[in-house]
Parts: structure tokens; sequence; C-alpha cells
């Protein structure tokens, strides 16, 4: 059987649509005989003869290009580029600084594609302010910034005077969420939290924190490049185009690494694999307690690394005794043979394996507990602080531009998780729980300030999102986009693209430390501001204005910039600065004695801290729901030219992917009565149906058990003209959660949809 | 010289950055591309293979493009590089229906256009916009006549493939496998 369907080829198809097109017309031609070619001849060659047309050409590629550093925006991985503009002051391309230790000067499509963020013309153009019309929809108005800011200044006052600063909530990700995060600081409130948290990576860094008293963190300090053997537990790089990550899993593969991919879908990475575990979703614990068992019963654990930084070996030891391959087969599906030879092949490679963390980890809700496997694993292997594992990061720290101490809020993002004792920042659920108002709510939340975040694609439970929105006095929503959020804005402030602005200083934990610039290559469009300047307006507007001693944020870069050994002036020129190590080798020699930071000072197979607080002090497995029949687990994932649903609208994207299918086992597609690229709705366990259709993608790389479809899509706001209603938003679908006790994330993987075939929301669109 | 391009599928996760690299760099407009990323998948869950690839234009030695340019637009130059002139082109597609690759298409200007090896860039010494931006570094461009450049090493000591053989095009792109 051979399937060619793929997302990527409707740039083909694309192609041969054109190309229909031009035989059409070359046919047309032909037909109308002799004098007919002679005058289509004339018409082409009138073209053909431009002058203006070939120069046109000529000038194009004869431009001269300015270079200005920039790091990009479009992820988290912020790799330091060149931005190259032209004399008219258009932005022609982004180039991977050569000398950036997150690209080595080879962006990924996203930043190569970053400039359709800066030309995307539906982008917001000037601040709006909501009109409550009677009897009427809300529509929104333009407005100054003087008017916009100064009513967005009058809210939060009122919300201060009247319930306290605390009660304003941030909820924010990116660049612009650090100059917000200072202006909340020094009007008082610490009411704080970001999706990247809870609804992504908290789970690995709780889990990795209680293991080795240190977090994961970004860039994740895995030494891919120089792994024999990398184990992949869901994690689908090269679909994550985590710059570095992709790249160093490159050279792994050149370097002959053996790869390990558990993972109920066949993914890019799992396609790379020498061993692919079609595991049963949700089992992904049995599978890590069985490798731990053949590790320590079959004697190939990493005696004496275990030894000497292990603490709690022994009762881990009696704690695995009967996880064996046998009993993990029943829960996983995976056959014992293959969990024991995939167990060895760590063992043979180890101190230099990886079993990867992941990223985004929240799925089941006992979360922690599954990243606590992973750490434990990868510590009988040895490879936490040995090359091929892990390496110790190291960070330089940027100074803090002098300012007034912020006040001490009675409250915030602690009190708001406290249920959550190993929550290490702010958990955007309980944020948004807290913003619903109870009788006996301690913490009551009024208003929120949203900054690069699209909470409805980022946070599940969309009813619960909107009961609070209904409930608040004032939400404030800064982008550059209009993403789904901003229609439930009061005001709405356009933030210029990170190609338009300065912003702090990257400072990133790398194997060496290093620092990135970004500065405007052109200026900003329309009526757009970067978010610096709008938390300074704010903030003046609010009497605080000696947090903000500066005209430009400018100087505030130029004096860091000088504390740090280095100018703007060659921070221009060179885009990136990196720095010799100071915290000593980035691996431990054999036997040298080393202090973790955790509290036995040792790598903590047996956590008592977890116990402390009435948690398994070893990670134990638990079943999970299956779906029911007739419905499918909803898996989603990463595509590698989207970043969530920020860059579905962007033009250079979407011209690359401007919808997303829904990936239908062959088998179930037979029994569903499925075909290729028909279009269905889904509808989940709690009778929520999605607001679009999708299209089914049959292919053998799903399990039966499950569906799967990139995250991102199904776009609800109708400014989005590229991206509004394609394909299904993934977040919609997702109404039950799992919370995981230890931490507060939000376990997603939980939902279950069935097909529907036909339009069911047909009468409200008539 | 006989320049060639050799992509390791082994290696290729298909994100398609080339496509947009080659966008950016050489103005293609929107909704049209001079590369492209395929992806075939065979076998039954769980006996899966998966070969993803970027497609382009193959520069074939024996190209039928050129051959039946019925202006000389489509032409070899230095390096056995296949290139359209713009202002020679009268659009009239026989080219673009004689490729076995689908690699060409009418430019909205009127003109036929495709993958340049990047001539601009390796003229100085650079490397096409593709091979230079690609994350998995599975892209590699350089001279087949010189025995010491790395296209000529891997296709010595890798098992290869190239589209279409049975056209009889002899085309320039090789597919590590």
């Amino acid at each position: 059987m051979n399937i060619l369907n793929s997302d990527f080829l409707k740039k083909l198809k694309n192609k041969n649509k054109l190309m229909d097109n031009s035989r059409r017309s070359f046919i047309k031609i032909s037909a109308l005989g002799a004098s007919g070619v002679a005058l289509s001849a004339t018409a082409f060659g009138s073209i053909g003869q431009n002058p203006l047309l070939e120069n046109n050409l000529l000038a194009k590629s004869a431009k001269n290009l300015n270079r200005t550093a920039t790091y990009c925006e479009v992820c988290f991985w912020k790799c330091a580029a060149w931005a190259y503009t032209d004399e008219d002051n258009n932005i022609q391309k982004i180039i991977g600084n050569d000398t950036d230790p997150h690209c080595f000067g080879r962006l990924c499509p996203r930043g190569t594609g970053g400039v359709g963020m800066f030309t995307d013309t539906d982008r917001l153009k000037t601040p709006l302010i909501r009109v409550k019309n009677e009897g009427k929809d809300d529509t929104f108005r333009e407005a100054s910034w003087e008017e916009a800011l100064t009513l967005v200044a009058s809210k939060m006052q009122g919300i201060k005077d009247r319930y306290g600063a605390e009660s304003m909530a941030l909820l924010k990700h990116g660049s612009p969420g650090s100059h917000l995060e200072h202006l909340f600081k020094a009007y008082g409130s610490d009411t704080i939290a970001e999706p990247a948290y809870a609804q992504c990576r908290g789970p690995r860094e709780a889990g990795f924190g209680l293991t080795y008293g240190s977090w994961v963190g970004s860039p994740e300090p895995t030494d891919i490049r120089d792994t024999k053997c990398l184990v992949l537990i869901g994690a689908h790089i090269g679909e994550n185009m985590h710059n570095t990550q992709v790249q160093e899993m490159s050279d792994a593969i050149d370097n002959g690494a053996t790869i390990i991919t558990v993972d109920p879908r066949f993914s890019t990475a799992a396609s790379k694999s020498k061993h692919w575990l079609a595991i049963k979703p949700s089992t992904d614990i049995a599978l890590l307690l069985s490798w731990m068992h053949v590790l320590i019963y079959e004697d190939i654990y990493n005696k004496a690394y275990v030894e000497q930084y292990g603490h709690g070996f022994d009762k881990l030891k009696k704690h695995v005794k009967n996880f064996t391959p046998e009993w993990a087969y029943g829960i996983t599906t995976i056959k014992p043979e293959d969990i024991r030879k995939t167990a060895r092949a760590m063992a043979a490679a180890a101190p230099s394996a990886i079993v990867h963390p992941g990223r985004h980890v929240s799925w089941y809700g006992d979360d922690t507990q599954r990243e606590r496997a992973i750490a434990i694993l990868n510590g009988l292997l040895g490879s936490w602080g040995n090359r091929g594992g892990f390496y110790f990061k190291e960070k330089i720290k940027v100074p803090q531009f002098p300012h007034p101490p912020y006040p001490y809020p009675q409250w915030g993002w602690q009190q708001i998780g406290e249920k959550y004792p190993f929550a290490e920042m702010g958990i955007t659920s309980e944020v948004i729980k807290a913003s619903i108002p109870d009788a006996d709510q301690k913490h009551p939340i009024k208003g929120w300030f949203v900054a690069g975040t699209n909470l409805t694609s980022a946070v599940p439970q969309r009813e619960m999102i909107e009961k609070a929105i209904d409930a608040l006095e004032f939400i404030v929503v800064m982008d550059t986009m209009p993403m789904d959020i901003t229609g439930y804005a009061d005001v709405i402030l356009p933030e210029c693209t990170y190609l338009e602005r300065y912003d702090g200083i990257r400072s990133a934990t790398n194997r060496e430390p290093s620092i990135a610039l970004r500065m405007p290559a052109v200026k900003p469009k329309y009526d757009s501001k970067p978010a610096w300047w709008m938390s300074k307006q704010i903030g003046e507007k609010l009497g605080l204005g000696d947090y903000f001693k500066y005209d430009d944020f400018k100087e505030v870069i130029a004096w860091q910039l000088e504390k740090m050994g280095t100018s703007l002036e060659e921070m221009e020129k060179v885009g990136v600065k990196t720095f010799k190590r100071k915290s000593g080798p980035m691996f431990l020699e054999k036997g040298q004695p080393y202090e973790f930071p955790t509290n036995s000072g040792k790598i903590e197979f047996y956590s008592d801290e977890l116990a402390s607080k009435g948690f398994d002090p070893m990670p134990v497995y638990t079943s999970h729901q299956h779906p029911d029949k007739g419905f499918y687990r909803l898996n989603y994932g990463r595509s590698p030219m989207h970043t969530f649903s920020r860059t579905i609208n962007n033009p250079n994207l979407s011209d690359l992917m401007d919808e997303n299918k829904l990936w239908v086992n062959p088998k179930v597609a037979r029994i569903e009565g499925l075909r290729n690229n028909q279009e269905v709705w889904l509808e989940n366990q709690d009778g929520v149906i999605s607001s679009f259709s999708i299209k089914v993608r049959v292919t053998e790389r799903i399990r039966w058990d499950s569906v799967y479809m990139y995250h991102g899509f199904g776009h609800n706001n109708k400014k989005l003209s590229r991206a509004f209603g394609k394909g299904i938003n993934d977040t919609q679908l997702i109404t039950k959660v799992t919370v995981d006790p230890i931490m507060g994330g939000t376990g997603m993987r939980g939902n279950f949809v069935k097909f529907i075939t036909e339009n069911p929301n047909k009468e409200t669109l008539v | 010289m006989r320049y060639a391009m050799v992509i390791d599928t082994l290696k290729c996760v298909g994100c398609s950055d080339c496509v947009v690299a080659c966008q950016t760099e050489n103005n293609v407009p929107q909704g049209y591309c001079r590369d492209w990323v395929t992806e075939s998948v065979n076998g039954v869950y769980p006996s899966i293979v998966l070969e993803l690839k970027s497609e382009r234009c193959n520069h074939c030695s024996n190209a039928p493009c050129v051959r039946c340019c019925p202006t000389g637009a489509s032409h070899t130059v230095a390096g056995g590089i296949v290139m359209v002139t713009a202002d020679e082109c009268i659009g009239c597609g026989a080219c673009i229906e004689s490729c076995p690759y689908d690699a060409r298409f009418q430019h909205p200007e009127g003109h036929v256009d495709k993958c340049t090896f990047c001539h601009h860039r390796t003229a100085k010494g650079q490397l096409p916009a593709c091979v230079s931006v690609c994350p998995t570094k599975c892209m590699y461009f350089g001279d087949l006549d010189d025995p010491t450049s790395q296209v000529s090493k891997l296709l010595k000591s890798r098992t290869h493939k190239v589209l279409a053989p049975e056209a009889g095009t002899k085309p320039h792109v090789y597919y590590l496998t």
C-alpha cells in the first residue's frame, strides 16, 4: 500500500491548479489557428520584451539590503537572527545568526516566515474600545492611544481602589509579558500566570525539580548531539521545531545514535527511530516502571553513579520488583521482548543516553509522577551531568535597571494556587477560576490584562473561561493580531511585531551563556506600539513614573549591556555574544563529588518531600479512562510550520498549511464509513460540538483508538481572513481536564470524540 | 563543473523551511513555490515506513524543458543549471508540460518560473537558500565533477536514488535512502 497523502502536498496541488490554468490558456491560444498563434505570440512578446519587467526582476535581486539584529518571537526558542531590509524599508528576509547557540544560522520555517507577522494586513492597526449597543451586539470603535491607555489606567486604578491591586491579573506569554510584569509589580499585583506552565511544561519542571533539585528549563539542557541513545516519550522533535533540538537530533542520526520513540502515533521522530513503541495512550508510566525493573533486575543500571549520587535506591528497587515487562505488556500493549530490548539499548549507551523530558506534558493529571519516572530512569542510566545526557546549563544574569522597590502584595499567584504545594509559577486555570465570583472566595479577581496569549486556544474548558469573562469588570488585551481572545476585550491594544521594536536582552541557559539583542528593523506599521511603551504610559498614568525613568527602552538595554561588559554599539554589529562559563565544567568527572540542590543533596529516587505532602514518594501507574464504543481519544500536537494558534493567519505560513486535518486509522475509516478529505464535525464526551468542520486524513500513522490533529487551528474571529473557520480548534473539544494534584497542571488528553458527518451547525448558519 | 543537490531522507523532517526560505530569497509570489515537500507512507500499523523529501527542479543533463522551448528562454548554463530567461519566455507552457517533476509554473507576470539552484547566490560562493536554512542539515550542494566535494563523497558512500529515472532526463537532485 502506498498512501501519498500529506498536508504539505497542498503546495504541489496549488501549483498543479495554477498549471491547469496555464494549460487551458495554452490550448485556447493554439485553437485560434496560425494567426491566433501569431497574435498571442505578439501579446506574450510584449510582456517578454517589457524592459521594465526584466529591470524590476534584476532590481529586486540587486537591491542593497541592510541587516538589523533581532531575535525571533514566533516561538519561545527566541533564535537570534538578522532582519534584511531594502531601501524602501520592506523586510525582505530573515536569516539566522551564525553565532547563535539557539539556531547556528538556521531558522525554522516559522522564523524564516516571521516576516509574515510584519506584512499581515489583518494586523491590529489602532487601539479599539468596546461599545455597548442597546439591544444589539457590542462593537468596537477606533480610539486614540491617549484615550485607550487612560481608560486602561483608570480601570486598573478603580480595581486597585475597590479591591486591591492583587485583584487585577496578568495573563501573558513571550517578550511583551516581561514589560507588563514590571508594570504589574510596580502597581502592586503579583497575580501573574502564563499557560506555558500549568497547560504545558509545568509537570516536567516539578518532576525534575523534585528529583534533581533543578528545573529542565528552556532550552532543554539535553546533549542530544553527542548522545548514543535518545528516548522520546510522546515528544515529537521535528514536528515541534524547537530549533537546536531538531538540529541536534539530526546530528545524532548522523552519529548513528539509537532513537526510541514511544507514541501512539507514527510521528516524524518515530520514522527516524530504530524502535517505535506504539503504546496504548495514557499508559506511559507502566512502561517507564517496567524499564526501571529491567535495568535494576537485569543489573544493567549505572551502579557507580547510582551509589554515589542516588537517594532511596533500595526503596525504588523494592517498589519496581513486580513491574515486569509482562505486567506492563497487559497495560501498554508493548511486547515484553521489545521492552527488554529497548531497556538494554539504553543501558548499553549509558551514561550517553537521554530519556527526554518532553515539553507539552500536561496530559493525564499524573504528569508530575510520569516526569518523575522519566527523571528517575535518567538517574538509573547516569545521564544527568554526563556527555550525551544532560549538561549543566549556565546563563548570564542581566542586571536590573534601577527602579524603586516593588510594593509587597497581600496575595498573588502563590495563594491562588496554594492547593497545589509544588506549583512554582502561576496556574492560569486557577487564576481563571478565581475570576468567577464565589461566596467564600479568598482571592477575588476583577480584571485581566491579557498579553500575547490566545487564552481560548491555550487553556481548555471554554465554558469556564467565558463564565469568568462574563463576571470580570474589565479586560484589556494586547496582541499584534485580532486573535479570538481580543473579541472578549473591553480595550484592545495593538502591539507592533518583534521586527518593529526593542525588547529585553535575551539571556538563556545553554552550554555557554549567551545574550542576543532585538532592535527595530523598521518603524512600527499602522498605529501599533511596543509593549514597553504601553507599560510606561500606563505606569505614568497610574503615578508610577519612577519605575519608568527612560524615554526609550533602548536606554535600558544600553545601560544593561555596559554593565555586562559590552555595549549597544557592539551588539548592534554582532547580534549575539557568548560568554565563558563560570560555573565549572558541563559534565561531571568520573567519581567527582557533587551535591545536587535537593534536600538530600542527592538524586531523589525516593522523594521524602512528596511523601511529606501525602503524595506517592515513587511513581505508580494508575489506570485512566479509555474511550467508549464509537468514541476515539482526541490527541493533538504541533505542526512544524506553526506556533500554537498565533501563526495560522501568517501569510507565509498559512501558505504552507492553512487548515488542520483529522488523522484517522484506515480501519476506523472503514468502520465509520469515512473517506479521505471528507469533512466531519466532532462531538466530545460532554456533547460539545466543534464550531467548524475538519477534513479527514486516512492514514496508517495513527492508532485505531485515537484521532489526531494539529493544534492551533479553527479560529473563530472573522478578522483573521486566512485562518477563520479553517479546521477544528482542539482546545474547544477539551472540556474535561484532570488536574495534577502536585502542581496544578491541567491534563488534557482524556477527551473523546465521535464523528458527525452532517453539518450540525447548519440551522444557526442559515 | 556539474552542480548537484543531495538530500538525506533519513534526516528530513518535512518542515518546509526550504519552501519559505526559497520564497523570501527569490521573491516567489504567495501561493506559488519553486520547491515543495512530499510525504509517502508505506505499510500497515505498526510496521510503517515514512519518507519525507524536499523536491524541486532536477537540473537535468537531458532536460526536456530545454529541448522543447521554442524561444531558447529555457537553457543550460555553466555547472548544468537549467535557467529561464524571463524576457525571452513567451509563457507558452510547453516546458511545464514536458517536465516529469512538475517543477515549473507560470509566474503571475507571465513568464515561466522554477528553481535556479539559487544561481545568484552560488555565483558568489554561497549555498542555495534552501540548503543554508535547513534545520536538519539534510541538504547538500556542490560539484559532482570534484571527487573531493561533499556531494561526491556522499553519493559514493551512501545508497541513493533519483526521481523518475525512467524519464531518462538524467536528474541532478539525489536522495540518500
